[in-house]
Parts: C-alpha cells; structure tokens; sequence
C-alpha cells in the first residue's frame, strides 16, 4: 500500500464566521502517493475550498491536513508545503509571469535559490516532460490555452512537486487543449506523480483511478469511476451527470443486452457489442 | 431579416512582425429563428467574427450587413446595430455590477432613455424570460447569485435591449453538468418562446449536438465546413484533423460502422443510437 500523501482529518472551513453553512463540512479524505484523483461536485459543493486547504491557502477552522507529513497550518513549513503540492487554476493567462516560457518555468526554482545549472536541467527536463521543449522561447502570449496551461503543469514540475493539484484546468480550453492537458497528465502519473483534478467534465474525471464526489462541503461518494457512474440516479441528484457512453451502456443494459451497466469507455462498448 | 457577412477578411498587427490573418474570405447568413452553432479550436477565428457581427470591430474588407443595415457605414447607427445583435461574453458574470438584479438588468434599458414604466417592464420580462421569479429576484444584490443564476441575469440584461440576435459565447464555461443543463434548457425556451435569433459559440461538442439546427466550422479563418449537427459529426476524423471531436455517442456510431455495424451514420443523440444499436443486435440474432 502506497504512502499516504495528504491526510485531511475531520477538517471544517467557512469563508465569513457569520455564514450559517460550512463551505468544507466535515471532510475525512487520504490522497495515495502516485494516485490519480478526479474530484467532482456541483458549483459551490466544497471542491475549490477544499484545493485552497490543502495548498495552505486557507487553514482549517477545525480538524487538519498534512501534506507530506506537514501541518498546513504550521507557519513555518508553508512554503514547503507549497512546493509538495503545486496548484494550477482555471485560467492560464491568470498565471504565467514571464514573458519568455523558460523564464517563466524558472521562476519558482530561482525564488527558492537553487543553483543555476540546477534550474537549468530542471526547466529543461519540465518543458520535456509536458511536449513543450520546443517552445521554451516563445512567449507565453503566442501559446493557444492547453499549451499555456501545459506550461503552468511545468512551472510545478520545476519546483519538484509531488503532487499537483488542478482546479478546472480545461474549463476555458478548446477541444484539443482539453486532450493535451488530460494527455499530459497521464504522462505524469507514469512518472508516479500524485494528481488532484477538480473538474465538471464528467469524460476527464473518468479517466482517474479515483473518482471523489462532493456535495454541500463533504464527500459524498468515493471510489473507481466504474463505481461512481453505474448509478445515475444517484449521480444526478449530485448536480452531476454520467458520460454519454454510460448512459447508453445503461440503456442497453435495461433494454435486455448482456451489457455491464458501469461502462465508460467507448472502446470498451465497441468491444462488447462485436463480440 | 438576416445577418449577412460577404468576404470577410480580418488581418490583425498589421504592419508588424505579428500580423494574423484571423478571417479569411469568410461568407455567412444567419437567418432569423436561427440556433446557429459555431465551433473551432482556440484561434480559428470564432471570437474574431462574432465581434464583427456588431461592430466591436471593423472587417479589414468584406460587410456585415444587419437587416439590411451595413454595419459601420453609418456610425449613427452603430448603437442601433449594437442593440439589434446581443452580445454576451465568456464570465458575463464579471460584468454584474450593480446593487440589485433589478437595476443591473436595468442598467441598458436605462441608458436607452425609455420612460420608467417601460424600462420597468423590460426588466421584469426578460428575468421571467431567464426563468425568474420577479418579484423574489428584483431586490436581491447580484453576488449573492450562484454562478449559474449571475450569468442568468447577466443575459437578461442583454435581452432587456430586446435584440433580434443573441450571441452567446461559451455562456456554460466553468458550470457544473447541473447548472449547464439548467442554462441551456433556459437559453432553447428563450428561443423557442420569444423567437429571438441564437448564435451560440461553444467548445462543447455534446451541447451544440443537441441544441443547434445548424453549425458552422471555423478552421485558420475560413468557414471549413457548414450543415446540420448530423451531417457535421458524420465525420469524427476530419473533426479530430482540425482540433476538434464529437460528441461522445458519434464516435460510438463512428466505430460500430467501421466494424461492420449496419447502423445509421447521422446518430447524435444517446436515445437514437440506443435504438438503432438494438435494432442491429436483434437483426444479427435472429
């Protein structure tokens, strides 16, 4: 069993001590070193609250977390904490600083001192890392939004970051910026880092090993998105919606087809309808 | 009534060492009582061209023609033409800025110098045309809107000006499935009810399949393709070649067919190729 990277005990957060209802309620979650978890809720249910703790952006009110071991509310390791677990945002032109995109991969390992040709080899071996090498001296305003955010993945990547924690990074992508980000971070998964994707699109969170529902600031449900999605009704009444292949998986399924109702593949259904 | 764009051509920086073609030769009508779908990846020209339908900006050459007007020929009319074709931007919520929703919604009606009464009812129909109760909406401040409710009001605002044309640029981006659903539902009665003509920007291949009666194809500037949703995503490969995809249910059908499915190749919809999935089984078994 894999380390456990993040651990989130019994944590509660609200944004203004007036508010009636916790933003985060309640929330018991451990993140695996080298998982891929897709986060998913209805606006307002918790997701983003919950990055912002994790990152030591906000702290907990109640309960903790610990990123590697470290108390996000110890002052003394915040940037520590910052660098085990790197956050990318919605909106890529929101987020880069340089104007030349190695520039703007190095910027975080020159805050932290490190050596010259260290940061070298690590901007180098980041921009490789995402399919961005050849464009370390484009600026980053020529760059369509996946590439931007492909370069905002590899400002993390610099830092040595463990983990990386997105919020909604495909939201303003194209189609295709959508694939290059989801591409990449199977990349990175191969290469045993930890993934946090908050999302909407039902297709992206799919592709996680780990599918985390939340609903009015605590985890509703948890587990593999063939768990997660086999139930609609359920999956609704969560704001949320399953895949067009599973809803037609299911309505195989009901019509009397020897079909699994928990599919979410589309090469899987081809597969089993040509048997 | 139609807008009508003839050769078209949008060159940005020019003179400099960036210079872009952004729209090249591009020749489209928009009819009234359209639900026109517009798609293309990021820089194919899409935002370029729908900022020209009102004359945010000036085509290098070619015309815009709104009912009849020639857009930017007259610079009188240019507000006129402004409040004829409705613009709302990605994040309109951004926008919001006022007190109450009322007097947001309010705020062009307003500038227009219409008499209170009628400003009043503009306000009060288009929020119950965004699904509003009126009276329990009117007093309350925007921020305290979810995200799905402030882009709501931020389209009643536009559709307080009455235009003939509403163009909606990415209006669900950031929405969760349940408030893009909501918003959708919300955007087809509009048009089904008030008859105003909808030209709806989106990167979401599944919603313009199942909103839209026609969709143009952006590619490098030009108009690369332009039918039905049907016709359009009967062809995932030429989609995919220019940085786009289908929904979901296509690509199913796509590959079904390439392996010897005898299914119709125009399936769009989960519950057309429900039925036509079971039709081919039950042939081949019995």
């Amino acid at each position: 069993m894999a380390e456990n990277i993040i651990k989130i005990e019994n944590v509660k957060f609200k944004y203004d001590e007036k508010d009636t209802l916790y933003a985060v309620d309640g929330v018991n979650l451990n993140i695996r070193q080298g998982e891929f978890t897709a986060v998913v809720g209805r606006n307002g249910s918790g997701k983003s609250t919950l990055a912002k703790l994790i990152n030591s952006i906000l702290l907990p009110e109640s309960g903790k977390i610990y990123v590697k071991g470290m108390d996000t509310a110890d002052d003394s390791k915040l940037w520590d904490i910052r660098q085990a677990a790197g956050m990318v945002f919605q909106n890529p032109d929101n987020q880069l600083v340089a104007t030349i995109v190695e520039e703007d991969i190095a910027f975080g390992p020159e805050n932290q001192g490190v050596d010259p040709s260290e940061i070298r080899r690590r901007v180098d071996e980041a921009l490789k890392a995402v399919g961005m090498y050849d464009f370390r001296d484009w600026p980053p305003h020529m760059l369509s939004g996946g590439q931007k955010q492909r370069i905002a993945i590899a400002g993390i990547l610099a830092l040595n970051s463990d983990c990386i924690i997105l919020d909604e990074p495909t939201a303003m992508l194209d189609p295709s910026g959508r694939k290059e980000v989801m591409d990449t971070l199977q990349k990175l998964k191969e290469r045993g880092k930890t993934i946090i994707l908050i999302t909407h699109y039902m297709d992206e969170a799919v592709q996680a090993d780990r599918v985390v529902v939340m609903d009015r600031g605590s985890v509703k449900l948890d587990g593999t998105p063939k768990e997660i999605f086999r139930n609609m009704d359920v999956i609704k009444k969560f704001g949320l919606d399953v895949p067009q292949i599973t809803q037609l998986a299911q309505g195989l399924y009901r019509a009397g087809l020897d079909i699994p109702p928990d599919i979410i593949d589309v090469k899987e259904l081809v597969d089993l309808l040509c048997r | 009534m139609s807008i009508k764009a003839e050769n078209i051509k949008y060159i940005y920086g020019e003179g400099t060492a960036f210079v872009t073609v952004a729209l090249d030769d591009v020749n489209v009508e928009i009819h009234k009582g359209d639900f026109l779908g517009i798609i293309g990846h990021t820089g194919s020209g899409k935002s370029t061209f729908i900022q020209l339908l009102n004359g945010l900006e000036k085509p290098t050459q070619g015309k815009i023609t709104v009912d009849g007007i020639v857009v930017g020929e007259d610079k009188k009319l240019l507000s006129k033409i402004r409040q004829t074709v409705g613009l709302v931007f990605q994040y309109p919520e951004y926008q919001l800025f006022e007190e109450t929703v009322a007097k947001d919604v309010a705020f062009g009606p307003a500038n227009l110098k219409l008499s209170e009464d009628e400003i009043n009812e503009r306000v009060r129909d288009s929020l119950e045309m965004m699904g509003f109760n009126y009276e329990k909406i009117k007093d309350v401040s925007p921020f305290d809107l979810s995200g799905g409710q402030k882009r709501r009001v931020a389209i009643a605002g536009v559709m307080a000006m009455k235009p003939s044309y509403l163009v909606l640029d990415e209006p669900t981006a950031g929405l969760d499935p349940a408030g893009r659903n909501e918003l959708f539902a919300q955007i087809n009665r509009l048009h089904e009810k008030s008859g105003v003509t909808i030209i709806l920007v989106s990167h979401s291949m599944e919603d313009i399949a199942r909103l839209v009666n026609r969709v143009i194809v952006m590619y490098k500037g030009k108009v690369h393709m332009e039918g039905t949703p049907k016709e359009i995503y009967s062809h995932p490969d030429e989609l995919e070649k220019i940085g786009l995809g289908v929904p979901q249910i296509a690509e199913v059908v796509y590959e079904l067919r390439k392996r010897g499915f005898n299914i119709r190749p125009d399936i769009i919809t989960v519950k057309e190729a429900k039925e036509e999935i079971l039709r081919e089984v039950r042939k081949r078994r019995a």
